[in-house]
Formats: C-alpha cells, sequence, structure tokens
C-alpha cells in the first residue's frame, strides 16, 4: 500500500505540491488526472526520488516504510517505478544492455539467478509481441533518436521486464497513435495484479476505457482536490476542470 | 576509512602499481657519448647503429624541449634518468624455462601469462620488462606463416637488413626532441616484418611493464606490411606506484606497402600519478604510419587512461594513391592528469582518406586537449577526411579543448570537422538510478556509451579491458 499524508514538496524553494494526500492499496489501479502544472509529474519525481525536490512536510510510506529515506536506485530494487513523461536518451548505451543490467540487478537482490543474453532476449521479445512491437529498438542506443512513441513503448517494456509492484506511468498515453494505446494499454493490463499498484498520470479519458481505473483523482494546485470512480474521468472529459475549480470557490466561501 | 581500507581502494583503482623484487642490471644516472656506447655495446649491437645512435644524439643535443602547448609540466632533468636497466640474467634465456620466474609471475599478475598453457587464445605476446624483452609467444607458428615477431634487440642480431632498411624511414632522428632522445638511447621493444600477400593469422601484442627506479623507459617498434599484407598489433603498458614522475619516450613506426592493412591499437595504463598530481608517468610518444603504397591502410586505436601526463599524435603519411588512414581515440583524464593528443593526417596521395574519431573524457581536475592536423598537398587531388570530436566532461573543475588545425592545398578536396562538447546531465544520471543502477555504475554505463564507437575498432577481449580500465579510472568521480 501507498501512502502519502499531507505532503509538501518545494522545487528550487517554489512550493509545488501542498497537502497532498493520497492511498493507493496493492491490486489497485488509480488514475491522476489535472489541469498541467498541477505538480503531477512533481508528485512522480518525487515517489521515484529526483534530487532537487524538497519535502518541507509529510510523508510518503511503501508497506509502511519510509519511502523518502531511500536512494533512487534502493527505491527501483524495492519495486518502484516510473515511466518518465519525457524518457532521457543516452547515446552509444545499448538498449537491450542497459535494460538486461536493470533487471540483473534487481534479480540478484531477489536473491534469483542472472539472465544471461539469450535468456534475456527471449524473455524481452514475449514483451515486445504484447505491445506489437519489433526488437528492432533492443539494439539501438537508449532512447536515442527513439520516435516519442517509440519512448513510450521502450519505457512500457522496462515495466514489463522490471514488474515492478508500484508502477507509476507519466502520461505515457500522449504521444501514441490509437493503435499503440490500445496495445499498450493491455500491457500494462497484464501486469495487473492483486500484488501491484499502478498510479496512471493521464490527461485524457481514453487511455482509461482500457486500462478501467478503480479510483481517479483530481490533482490541482498542488493537492488532490477531488476524487472518484472512473465515471468522474468522463465527466471531467466532457466540462473540463472549471466546475471543480467553482466547487472549490464555493465550498470555501460557506468556510 | 581504516588505513587498510584506503589502501585496498587505492590498490583498487590501480591494480597494476606492485613492484617486482628482481636484481636489476642499471646503467648509472646520466647521459654522455659513452653511455650510448655501453648500451649499444650490452645489445651487441653492429657499428653502424651504434654510429646511427650517436648522430642522434648529437642532433639531439642541438635541440631545444617543445614548448608545453596545453600541458602544464616539470622540468625534467635528463642527467638524473638511467638510460638503461635490465632484470639481471646469467645468459639471454633461449626459452621459457630459462627466464626468471619472478618475471613470469610479474607478466602473470597482469593478466599476460606467458606459459603455453595459459596463453592468451590467439595472441602472441612480445613481454617487455624495463629495457628489455623478456619472452616472445608463438613465435613457431609465426614462423610457419612466414610473419616475424620478435624484440627489437633479437630482430637487430637476426634481421639486421630489414631493421637498415626501415629504421628512422618514417620517424627520422631529427623528427623531434624525444624522437631524437629515443634514437640515441633506446632500449627495446617489438619488431614485426609480414611479407608480401601473407594474413598475419594471430593478433600480435606487445606488453611494456616499468618497474626500476629513475630510469626512463624509451622502446622503439617498428613494423613492416608487404604488398597485400596485413597485421593487427596491440600494446598494452603498466609501471608501479611511486612518487615520482617517470619518463617514457617511446617512437613507433609502421610502414604499409600496396593494399598493405596495419590495424595499431593501445591500451596506455601507465601509473597516473595520485589524486593530488604526485608521481606518474610523463608519457611522450613519437607514433607515425607510412602509407607507402597505392591502397594501403593505417588505423590507430588508442585507450589512454594512465600517465600523468600524455602527449602523443600518432600519425599517417598518407602517400600511396587511394591509401587510407584512421585515428580513432579515447582519452581519459582524471584528478591532476593532463593530455595533450590527437593525430595528423598528411594527404600526399590522390584521392587519400583520412578518418579522425576522438573521444575525450575529463573527470576531477583533468585537462583534456584535442590537438589534431589535417593538411592536403597540392599532389593530393580529390583528397577527403572527416574529423569527429566529442568531449564529455564530468564535474565542474576539468577541462577540455579542441584545437584542430586544417591546411588544404588542394581545391579538389573536401575537409570536414564536428565538434560537441557535453556533460553527463542529472537527468540521465537520475534515469539509470530509477532504474536500479547506483551512481557510478551509471557513469560507468554512459561513458562506455560515448566511446562506443571507438572501443568497437578493438579486438574483443581489449574492448572488454578497455572498458573496464575506463571503470577504475573514474572511481570516485561522481559524488
Ligand atoms: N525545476 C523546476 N523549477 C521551478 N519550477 C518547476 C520545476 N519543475 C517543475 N516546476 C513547476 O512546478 C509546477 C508543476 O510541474 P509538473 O511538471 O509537476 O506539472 P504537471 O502536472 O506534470 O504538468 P503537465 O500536465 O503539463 O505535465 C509547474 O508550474 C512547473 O513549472
Ligand atoms: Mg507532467
Amino acid at each position: 500500500m501507498l501512502e502519502i499524508v499531507d505532503l509538501h514538496v518545494s522545487v528550487g524553494g517554489t512550493p509545488i505540491l501542498k497537502g497532498l494526500d493520497l492511498r493507493v492499496p496493492r491490486g489497485e489501479v488509480h488514475a491522476i488526472m489535472g489541469p498541467n502544472g498541477a505538480g503531477k509529474s512533481t508528485l512522480a519525481y518525487v515517489l521515484a526520488g529526483k534530487e532537487g525536490y524538497e519535502r518541507t512536510r509529510g510523508d510518503i510510506r511503501w508497506d509502511g516504510k519510509d519511502l523518502l529515506s531511500l536512494a533512487p536506485e534502493q527505491r527501483a530494487i524495492a519495486g518502484i517505478f516510473l515511466a518518465f513523461q519525457y524518457p532521457v536518451e543516452i547515446p552509444g548505451v545499448n538498449n537491450a544492455y542497459f535494460l538486461r543490467t536493470a533487471v540483473n540487478l534487481k534479480r540478484k537482490a531477489r536473491g534469483e539467478p542472472e539472465l544471461d543474453a539469450v535468456e534475456f532476449l527471449r524473455a524481452a521479445r514475449e514483451r515486445l509481441r504484447l505491445i506489437g512491437s519489433d526488437d528492432g529498438l533492443l539494439q539501438r542506443g537508449l532512447n536515442e533518436g527513439f520516435s516519442g512513441g517509440e519512448k513510450k513503448r521502450n519505457e512500457i517494456l522496462q515495466m514489463l521486464m522490471l514488474e515492478p509492484e508500484l508502477a507509476i506511468l507519466d502520461e505515457t498515453d500522449s504521444g501514441l497513435d490509437i493503435d499503440a494505446l490500445r496495445l499498450v494499454a493491455s500491457g500494462v493490463n497484464a501486469l495487473r495484479s492483486p500484488e501491484r499498484a499502478f498510479l496512471v498520470i493521464t490527461h485524457y479519458q481514453r487511455l482509461l476505457e482500457h486500462i478501467v481505473p478503480d479510483r481517479v483523482h483530481v490533482l490541482a494546485e498542488g493537492r488532490i482536490v477531488a476524487s472518484g470512480g472512473p465515471d468522474l474521468a468522463q465527466r471531467l472529459e466532457r466540462e473540463g476542470y472549471g466546475w471543480l475549480a467553482e466547487r472549490r470557490r464555493a465550498s470555501e466561501a460557506l468556510g | 576509512m581504516s588505513n587498510r581500507e584506503i589502501h585496498d581502494r587505492l590498490a583498487r583503482r590501480y591494480e597494476h602499481g606492485f613492484e617486482t623484487a628482481i636484481e636489476t642490471d642499471i646503467v648509472p644516472p646520466g647521459l654522455d657519448e659513452s653511455v650510448i656506447r655501453l648500451i649499444s655495446e650490452k645489445k651487441e649491437e653492429p657499428e653502424w647503429l651504434t654510429e646511427w645512435r650517436l648522430k642522434a644524439y648529437r642532433h639531439w643535443l642541438s635541440m631545444e624541449e617543445p614548448r608545453w602547448a596545453k600541458l602544464r609540466i616539470e622540468p625534467i632533468d635528463y642527467q638524473a634518468i638511467s638510460y638503461y636497466a635490465a632484470p639481471q640474467q646469467k645468459k639471454r634465456p633461449r626459452s621459457l624455462e630459462e627466464v626468471d620466474p619472478k618475471l613470469l609471475q610479474t607478466f602473470e599478475r597482469l593478466g599476460v601469462p606467458l606459459h603455453e598453457r595459459a596463453r592468451l587464445a590467439g595472441v602472441a605476446v612480445d613481454a617487455v620488462f624495463d629495457s628489455v624483452s623478456v619472452a616472445t609467444t608463438f613465435k613457431e607458428e609465426l614462423a610457419a606463416a612466414g610473419v616475424i615477431f620478435c624484440s627489437f634487440s633479437e630482430a637487430v642480431r637476426e634481421h639486421p637488413e630489414l631493421v637498415r632498411k626501415y629504421l628512422g624511414t618514417v620517424v627520422p632522428y631529427t623528427d623531434n626532441f624525444f624522437a631524437a632522445l629515443n634514437s640515441a638511447v633506446f632500449s627495446d621493444g617489438s619488431f614485426v616484418y609480414v611479407p608480401k600477400g601473407v594474413r598475419c593469422p594471430l593478433e600480435l601484442s606487445t606488453y611494456f611493464r616499468i618497474n626500476a627506479r629513475d630510469t626512463g623507459q624509451f622502446e622503439r617498434t617498428l613494423i613492416i606490411c608487404e604488398e597485400g599484407a596485413y597485421v593487427s598489433y596491440l600494446e598494452g603498458c603498466t609501471a608501479p606506484m611511486r612518487d615520482e614522475n617517470q619518463l617514457h619516450a617511446a617512437v613507433v613506426e609502421l610502414i604499409a606497402l600496396d593494399e598493405a592493412e596495419i590495424k595499431y591499437s593501445t591500451v596506455q595504463n601507465w601509473y597516473p600519478g595520485d589524486e593530488e598530481g604526485r608521481g606518474g608517468i610523463y608519457n611522450f610518444v613519437t607514433k607515425r604510419g607510412d602509407c607507402r603504397g597505392r591502397r594501403s591502410r593505417i588505423s590507430w586505436t588508442q585507450v589512454e587512461t594512465g600517465s600523468a601526463i600524455t602527449w602523443k599524435y600518432p600519425s599517417c603519411i598518407l602517400r600511396g594513391e587511394e591509401s587510407s588512414g584512421e585515428f580513432h581515440s579515447v582519452a581519459l583524464t582524471h584528478h591532476r592528469q593532463q593530455a595533450d593528443t590527437g593525430t595528423k593526417m598528411i594527404h600526399i596521395g590522390k584521392r587519400t582518406r583520412s578518418k579522425i574519431v576522438s573521444k575525450g573524457i575529463s573527470a576531477g581536475h583533468g585537462q583534456n586537449t584535442y590537438r589534431g592536423l589535417v593538411r592536403v598537398l597540392p599532389t593530393a587531388e580529390g583528397a577527403r577526411n572527416h574529423t569527429q570530436c566529442d568531449s564529455l566532461l564530468i564535474g565542474s573543475h576539468c577541462g577540455a579543448h579542441t584545437f584542430p588545425y586544417i591546411e588544404v592545398r588542394n581545391p579538389t578536396a573536401i575537409v570536414e570537422h564536428e565538434a560537441t562538447t557535453s556533460r553527463i546531465s542529472e537527468e540521465q544520471l537520475f534515469y539509470c538510478r530509477s532504474r536500479g543502477i547506483d551512481e557510478e555504475n551509471a557513469v560507468a554505463l554512459i561513458v562506455d556509451g560515448f566511446c562506443r564507437q571507438v572501443f568497437k575498432e578493438l579486438p574483443m577481449e581489449f574492448a572488454i579491458e578497455a572498458k573496464k580500465l575506463l571503470e577504475l579510472s573514474l572511481e570516485g568521480a561522481v559524488g
């Protein structure tokens, strides 16, 4: 279970998250929506452990353990995975080699035997088939010259190989064509299990038609301002975020 | 950290820093004509070679040390150096059984086993310890193919006509200060001769080890590929950790006749000095390849991680029509290391081609300079050059500098130059860490990616070695 309590985070001295509360039990998929600049990626980065994101108040616990005291690589080994909104290019670093390194570090930590190049390739091909990609990407430089959609697929491939316990997908749907979106969604669904929790950040209801969430939250101005079932996403798609702000103003006026 | 831990860490960083306790036949420090005669005598050289050395010495006396463009360097006292050091052996060993076991152990510890049962597969090795060659492996197999691979001293004894014909024809003793010094006092090195039409069946490799204190190493390598012949040659180097600087001034001459091809690779890991810049090797080397024949090819690949100061420009003289020269380089400077390295491509023949790929990595207070000359003479109709020069900076106290010199005197030539400078970004590090790869390994991975283009030019085993070396050399570069 992921538990975020009264989380305040500043970036470069500017408060971005201002009292965010969220609980995601294992086995559930929660979607986070919200206007541009609301702090969604900030939340994702804080969970993954990016430097420069300063917690000024509040707590994040994963299975009751203090997540913020772990280095990013320790979180990864503990089963946290972030599919980046903008995956970075690392020229010359072979994509397959990189992923095999990551997979084997995790296996080693779990006391499982490491995969050799052949076993790895077999496993990776299987996952690639699931998301409708060929293995051309594997032998290229990591994200080097990948198209927007290829980068996103590569993130999903990594997720499928690393089999995280908490997966955070930051706008994995943006930049994907309609077929790719469906395939990527089926990749995520394949990984859904009572053991795993997902936090899916998106702007569009369309993704949530394929990955049906247990809960939908709206993040605005650094806090969760509304939560509901899948129908909340449908209403946001129809009406935008205006009505939420209005509702908030009204409730503030009531005191 | 306890002393023991510190020691362990240092040892891991430069794992070749040990010293071999062995009786050494060493000539007292200092240089004059009698020292040169003594060296020549110890090596039982013919009169013409002694005379050649003396001419070089007299010329050297008239020369001045180069001015160190981008290098900060302590003055070198040439009278304080010993010019000849050899492990003492009763007589010249005829076979491996007669070689002092301590020497064999030294090379074994360096990962270069010389024994028949443990030798590197597919690689013939010439092992040079201080001033002399200890042993050369696979000699019979090579001889069967007609290839001569032996120490320079042996070549002088057994094949004097070849040595005399080619020695100094690519790098004359008048060439530069260090080449002149080397010509006067050179001790040993390797000699390779591949006859017409022969593809050398093994990789050839020389391993240079400096052991004795206060000595210089001045080796001389000569590689000749006759018409249509091919050879791939690799040199590796290490030295013990010491507080004083030691001088290494080598000369390498390559000669490729018609349609011949020479691939020359270097993995240089001389002791670089400590974090504060104490000690380390001064590496001043003249390496030059002469593409004499038409369609001949020479390619230099170098991975330079060691030495306090590196000053070298492996070059190609593209004389033959349609001959081609390549230079692939990774140079890493960490702590207080300085490197000024690059290449010269001299286009003389028609339609000659050259390609330069230089990757400079600077960390700590390291200073890394690429200095390259592309010269196209009026005769070089249709010559082409492509230069790519990339620098990677780790941290904010290091420096990278690029000095491309381009002189084109033929209007049909096409010369292209690309240069980039980048840093390892926080984003890249975080991306790796978020996948479970810690910072040190992430840096190693990113650097390896940066060097990929050069590593793929190396024979497989050496590419792995080079990668490991970079990892070790970069320990502590971040965080
Ligand atoms: N390094 C930074 N320095 C200053 N401000 C920053 C920094 N990073 C993010 N911010 C600001 O924090 C706010 C939240 O950004 P964040 O990327 O979390 O938004 P988001 O909800 O993911 O938006 P989008 O939907 O556009 O992806 C924005 O106003 C952004 O400009
Ligand atoms: Mg975002």
